[in-house]
């Protein structure tokens, strides 16, 4: 057997090691996170080495890779759609000085938000820094792509953004490797008229990437990625990324014949897509994702032969599948059993036992003694708190948004104002929103559930967790005496209730630190050890 | 050959190693192979699916469409109605009859038996009480793979031995133990299907 069965976060990876990067820098996030998980658990790349801890944050993920790129090597950088929004400073300017080793930028969207807080589409940051994107649509051409895209980004001396979506991550198919190549030697590139972005360097190399848009066109023209499926009929199909399997899917099934435009790399091939322009009369536009080429298509006043979400063709939000390609051709849907009345929702929860239960526990009983009880709180698994039967947060947006809103709420004159958040968060933007506070002398409490790892994303290493968090805390300025630690446990109940009531009733920054390791982590340990004695 | 199967049950529970063995097992009978997971989120206690397609020419997607699944097994038999709409005409579904309690409305299970029954032949698995049987009730995935087996289209020795590389870094004795189980599933199964 020379296929290996991979997810496609997992033949991102290993087109990356094939194509021989030095290092992957990531912070997780579904669906993105294995990708660098199969590296860290790869033997040859362990060998090498290829570096691949994780990352405090986006970031500083990004920032890492660029500076491995400028020293001459390969690096992969990977995270999920929102993570882009955290390092997208460095990702927009990075197009502007361009690269030295191979940089891929892998970011994994998540349409229909199955865990995540919204939809974007990555390919408009693409568009937005200039830079080529590619957009595989099955995890052998995930493959085979990650390994070219380095290729490309030495060529064009640019990043590149390889771009998927939660259904390819997390999907698996038999994929075949090609030979693995070495890792660059070091060449560092002694290049401050591109690196120092002071004005005048930043608009010669703005002009430089504007420049390379033609270039970047004619790649688009030539590649792969994008290629037509000869057809009959007036109406065809521009089908990009994974809505591609979706669109030939229906022609399977339903013997049809209509031509079909299949785009995975970007700037659009404009000759192609004028061609396929002057062979159909009308055009559906299947985009997974926003309709960021429909819209530019379309052009401001509408074309009406132009079919796609903007027309209601297909849903403006959400995932595309085959029935829904099927739905937007015409094809009337067949009827299919319905789901039984009986059956009911089984919504994800707190594992039993988790420690988050019993600091929301503590933390429910002591804020209702108070007139306003908002808990601003963050994104990790205690988010759960905010269902039934906990309701114990009321917000979440962003990654460190409990601390700085809470602040806010605070600055305003809200009492008490009450932060919850994990140590991972806490690290990857949660430590800059304390010292605000600190600075601020913000009366806010900071609730820091410390489980030990980072355990939405199942259990990947934190940046700092135990007494490291503790030193974190002092040297921000959090004085010592309202620094308090608790044990969240049933049978400490009171004693965690008098701590949180003290830190909430004082009128400055206190931060009470929950410690208690997650149950699916320290269950996974004790199944190692026993494995291994 | 062309098969879609939707894979159910809860997080926890041991739907992915039901997919890993098929799908080893399609990939060395020279299949083509597509197998989405759920990752994240969902997987705290959630209703967690796996959509399974093999076939001997190219598949497109990785989405099973609505009709079109040939079987849905579950590990979970609540879950197995969930999915109801994939189902394909005259398809069947094969279900471990052990509820997974952890929602406080979940159904009467005679409900939900004689929903299952209203289906076309369904196979129902006492898998718990199985693979109690077979050495280990944690086996009880294995025990719905092996009733499954007759009607997946790939020898049974490809599964086995499937089976066998999947948990080899576990020994010798969690092999075998996998292996008993898929074996009094797959009997199981077989005698029901003889049954008028």
């Amino acid at each position: 057997m020379n296929k290996h069965l991979l997810l496609g976060a997992e033949a991102i990876a290993l087109g990356a090691l094939d194509a021989g990067i030095s290092g992957v820098y990531a912070y997780p996030g579904t669906p993105s996170t294995e990708i660098t998980e199969y590296i860290q658990k790869n033997s040859d790349a362990q060998e090498q080495p290829v570096r691949s801890s994780w990352s405090a944050n986006e970031k500083t993920a990004y920032e890492a890779a660029l500076g491995m790129s400028y020293a001459g090597k390969r690096s992969l950088v990977c995270m999920k759609h929102v993570g882009l929004n955290v390092a997208a400073d460095a990702f927009i300017n990075s197009a502007i000085t361009g690269v030295n080793g191979g940089l891929v930028v892998a970011v994994a969207d998540d349409p229909s938000m199955h865990s995540s807080q919204n939809e974007q589409d990555s390919r408009v940051y693409g568009k937005f820094a200039m830079l080529p994107v590619l957009e595989p649509s099955s995890q052998q051409d995930l493959y085979t792509a990650t390994r070219e895209a380095f290729d490309l980004s030495e060529s064009v001396k640019l990043p590149v953004l390889l771009r998927l979506t939660t259904r390819l991550a997390h999907s698996r198919a038999g994929v075949e490797r090609t030979l693995a190549r070495m890792q660059n030697s070091l060449h560092a590139l002694y290049a401050p008229e591109r690196f120092v972005l002071i004005p005048q360097n930043a608009r010669r190399q703005y002009n430089v990437l504007l420049g390379m848009q033609k270039e970047l066109e004619k790649r688009s023209e030539q590649s792969w990625l994008n290629r037509l499926i000869t057809g009959t009929g007036s109406r065809g199909v521009i089908a990009f990324g994974i809505a591609f399997n979706y669109t030939m899917e229906v022609r399977q099934t339903f013997g049809l014949d209509f031509p079909v435009l299949q785009i995975g790399q970007y700037p659009l091939p404009r000759k192609q897509v004028e061609n396929f322009f002057t062979s159909c009369d009308t055009i559906l536009v299947a985009e997974e994702g926003y309709p960021v080429y429909e819209e530019l298509l379309r052009g401001y006043f509408g074309n009406q032969n132009i079919k796609g979400r903007m027309d209601g063709s297909l849903p403006r939000a959400g995932e595309l599948n085959a029935d829904i390609i099927a739905s937007g051709l015409g094809i009337e849907p067949k009827a299919v059993m319905p789901v039984p009345d009986i059956v009911v929702q089984r919504p994800p929860a707190l594992c039993k036992g988790c420690g988050h239960r019993d600091l929301y526990d503590a933390l429910t009983a002591v804020m209702s003694s108070f007139r306003e009880h908002h808990v601003f709180s963050d994104i990790g698994c205690y988010t759960l708190g905010a269902l039934e039967p906990f309701n114990a947060i009321h917000t979440c947006v962003d990654m460190g948004a409990s601390i700085t809103m809470a602040k806010g709420a605070a600055d305003a004159g809200l009492r008490p104002a009450v932060a919850v958040i994990g140590d991972s968060t806490f690290t990857h933007s949660g430590m800059t929103g304390l010292l605000d506070a600190i600075n601020d002398r913000s009366p806010l409490t900071v609730i820091i559930a410390d489980n030990d790892t980072t355990a939405m994303t199942g259990g990947q290493q934190s940046s700092a967790t135990g007494s490291k968090l503790l030193d974190i805390c002092r040297g921000l300025g959090v004085e010592e005496k309202h620094l308090r630690t608790i044990v969240p446990l049933k049978s400490h109940l009171e004693e965690n209730m008098t701590v949180l009531k003290e830190e909430i009733s004082y009128d400055g920054v206190s931060v009470v630190i929950a410690q208690r390791e997650c149950i699916e982590t320290a269950a996974r340990k004790k199944r190692t050890k026993v494995a291994s004695t | 050959m062309h098969i879609n199967i939707i894979l159910a049950g809860v997080g926890g529970q041991g739907i992915l190693s039901i997919a890993a063995v098929i799908g080893r097992a399609a990939l060395q009978s020279n299949l083509t192979i597509r197998q989405t997971e759920v990752h994240g989120m969902s997987q705290r206690g959630g209703a967690v699916q796996s959509h399974l397609r093999i076939s001997d020419r190219e598949i497109y997607s990785d989405l099973i469409a609505e009709g079109t699944a040939q079987m849905i097994l579950s590990v979970e038999p609540h879950e197995a109605l969930r999915y109801l709409p994939f189902l394909a005409p005259e398809s069947r579904i094969i279900t471990s009859i052990d509820p997974f309690v952890n929602v406080e409305n979940y159904p009467a299970i005679e409900d939900i038996l004689a929903e299952l029954n209203r289906t076309n032949r369904p196979v129902l698995v006492n898998a718990a009480e199985l693979a109690r049987e077979a050495g280990n009730a944690r086996t009880s995935n294995m025990v719905m793979l092996g009733a499954a087996a007759p009607y997946i289209g790939i020898a049974t020795e490809q599964l086995e031995s499937a089976i066998g590389e999947l948990f080899h870094a576990k020994g010798p004795d969690i092999v075998d133990i996998n292996i008993r189980a898929f074996r009094k599933g797959q009997e199981l199964s077989q005698t029901q299907a003889t049954e008028p």
